[in-house]
């Protein structure tokens, strides 16, 4: 198993967010989480890269526990994400933002920076050759000098998945990807998505749009109200009756 | 390369600025200058910490002082009360210190100047990430609130202890031999090579920061001004990274009070003062925060002016003034903005 979550729990004052959560995701698989607004999906995110502590449960990559690890250990390891509400760094090009993905693949530090060694010169050469290539598989490439925050939405979201994408991480967790995206971008995303994952990359995935889920997802866990409430292959599924109620509502199940 | 341009201006400016004193015959500029240059090294790693790390400092006065008291005091100040303790005894066997006689001709003992050098700027290292560690948790008001009172226990430690001189400060502060023939003094036939050593090594301090800041940390730390949560996620240590910054740039501020003291031959509380704080803050914004030669150029023509006593008695409030004119109308910084968006700001207030 690449990840395996047991037992996770995560309260926000008198709410539980997280209730007893266990899955796990095997490698080379596109999982996805689905349930309604507030089921808990972002904090289970957070969970797993480390940018909010369990109130209680385990979670293991690659063998390792990583719970209560500080987020950037957890990347180091391989973890890379996107998030809901994008998160670019102001006044820094497409291709800047890009490139700080690449920081856990790189080493020069506070010395040789400052002394501009040749080595240094090379990586930084190296890196920013490395995210060009990048923008470009994901077709933004003439955006690179642009300042990724005045970007349109949909290139917004492309910067944001590059530079999660130069963490070459083995494990990537995608946050709502086609949030906000036309029909015609969300088919797009569908398609990297997967071209992504044939590269070996591992993905969990959050989405609302639910074709989009099913198209290319391997597996589906169901969130409410924090709990899972069901998991298995798309079409398992599109044919439980409680996933059935919660996203038809009661009346319509019970008949 | 072309992100080296403005450093080579820098040096033929420098250049310049001599020979123009020497053949208008104002050589007594090149004084005002050499601090001006001392107090640049503070300002620029200032503003790597503030503008690229997006971390305030209200107490780098209190990291300037550090340097100058110590090395005043341990150069100039007796120590033979302290000779049995451990430290001095050991640096004795070192040969770290120096018997001298004061001027009644009783026997005192002294540090070297380079090893009380090396002392101020290893406390200072200590002393920042004391500090660091517990205060970089903070943001924002709290952070600057935070610095500001290691600032204001810095000040009230000078003023406190005899061995600082109290409200008089230290006088008598040694020149500081750093090469055969090349002093840090006050000494007037040696005010040419003080003022290139001043300015030689701001032009060095610029070119290991323009280095630093367009490196893989430099893109790390402004990353983490944008949006420290996601950067950490992006496997930067950013607790870390803040820590480092703030070291390097106290410890700028150290070398440059360490250097200004034995240029000037000492040091006084005023040195280590809340108001020499805001001025700092205040040049680093004025010159454009994100910006390390904005606030070169815009902290050498107002210490200069300052040093020149062109603010006259209104000098503290000139900076004072100066910050809350940035915070209102342009909380980036000056330089860089766009002069109609300004505009633009303000009328929109006055609707
Ligand atoms: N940092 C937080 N503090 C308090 N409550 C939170 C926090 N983050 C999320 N919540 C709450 O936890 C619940 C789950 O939120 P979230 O994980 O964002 O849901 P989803 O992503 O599935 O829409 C919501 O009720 C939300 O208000
Ligand atoms: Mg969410």
């Amino acid at each position: 198993m690449l990840l395996d979550i047991k037992n996770l729990y995560r309260r926000f004052g008198g709410l539980q967010a997280v209730s007893d959560v266990s899955f796990s995701v095997r490698p080379g698989m596109i999982k996805a989480v689905i349930g309604p607004n507030g089921a808990g999906k972002t904090t289970l995110f957070n969970l797993i890269t480390g940018t909010l502590p369990p109130s209680s449960g385990v979670i293991h990559f690659k063998g390792q526990p990583i719970h209560g690890l500080a987020p950037y250990r957890i990347a180091r390891q391989g973890v890379a994400r996107t998030y809901q509400n994008i998160k670019l760094y102001p006044g820094m090009t497409a291709l800047e933002n890009v490139m700080v993905g690449r920081h856990c693949r790189s080493r020069a530090g506070f010395l040789s920076g400052m002394l501009s060694l040749l080595w240094t010169r090379k990586e930084e050469k190296a890196i920013r050759e490395k995210c060009l290539e990048l923008l470009g598989l994901l077709d933004i490439a003439d955006l690179a000098e642009v300042e990724a925050t005045s970007l349109a939405f949909g290139q917004q979201r492309a910067v944001e998945l590059a530079r999660a994408l130069a963490m070459e991480p083995e494990l990537l967790l995608l946050d709502e990807p086609a949030a906000g995206l036309n029909i015609y971008e969300t088919a797009e995303v569908a398609r990297l998505i997967t071209k992504i994952n044939a590269q070996g990359i591992t993905v969990l995935l959050v989405e609302h749009d639910m074709s989009l889920v099913m198209d290319i997802s391997h597996e589906i866990v169901v969130l409410s109200f924090g709990e899972k409430i069901a998991e298995g292959t798309p079409s398992e599924i599109q044919h439980n009756k409680e996933v059935i109620r919660i996203y038809l509502g009661e009346d319509d199940a019970e008949d | 390369m072309k992100r080296h341009l403005p450093l080579i201006l820098l040096i033929l400016a420098v250049i310049v600025v001599q020979l123009l004193t020497r053949w208008t015959d104002t050589a007594f500029y090149l004084t005002p200058l050499t601090m001006t240059g001392y107090y640049s090294l503070v300002i620029v790693g200032l503003c790597l910490l503030m503008g690229y790390a997006g971390q305030i400092s209200l107490g780098h006065a209190g990291f300037f002082a550090i340097g100058g008291y110590l090395s005043a005091m341990l150069t100039t100040k007796d120590l033979m009360p302290l000779k049995e303790t451990l430290l001095l005894g050991l640096c004795d066997k070192l040969g770290l210190l120096v018997q001298g006689q004061d001027m009644l001709g009783v026997a005192s003992l002294q540090m070297q100047p380079w090893a009380a050098c090396g002392f101020a700027i290893l406390a200072t290292i200590i002393v920042a990430y004391a500090i660091g560690i517990p205060v970089l948790k903070l943001k924002g008001h709290y952070l600057a609130m935070a610095t500001l009172g290691f600032g204001i226990i810095v000040y009230r430690l000078a003023l406190a202890f005899p061995l600082f001189g109290e409200a008089d400060g230290i006088s008598g502060v040694p020149g500081f031999p750093l090469l055969p023939g090349l002093a840090v003094s006050g000494d007037f036939n040696s005010r040419v090579s003080n003022y290139y050593l001043a300015w030689g090594m701001v032009a060095l301090v610029m070119w290991l920061l323009v280095n630093l800041i367009h490196s893989r940390v430099g893109r790390a730390l402004r990353a983490i001004h944008g949006a420290e949560g996601a950067t950490n996620a992006m496997g930067v240590d950013t607790a870390r990274y803040k820590l480092n910054t703030f070291v390097i740039s106290a410890v700028l501020a150290s070398i440059a009070g360490i250097f200004l003291t034995h240029y000037n031959g000492g040091i006084g509380p005023s040195e280590a003062g809340i108001m020499k704080s805001v001025r700092y803050v205040a040049i680093v914004a004025i010159g454009g925060m994100a910006n390390l030669w904005g606030a070169l150029v815009m902290g050498a023509v107002l210490n200069i002016m300052s040093l020149r006593g062109m603010f006259g008695s209104y000098d503290d409030a000139v900076f004072g003034g100066i910050l809350i004119v940035i915070m209102l109308f342009a909380p980036q910084g000056l330089l860089g903005i766009s002069l109609s968006a300004t505009f633009k700001r303000i009328f929109r207030r006055g609707e």
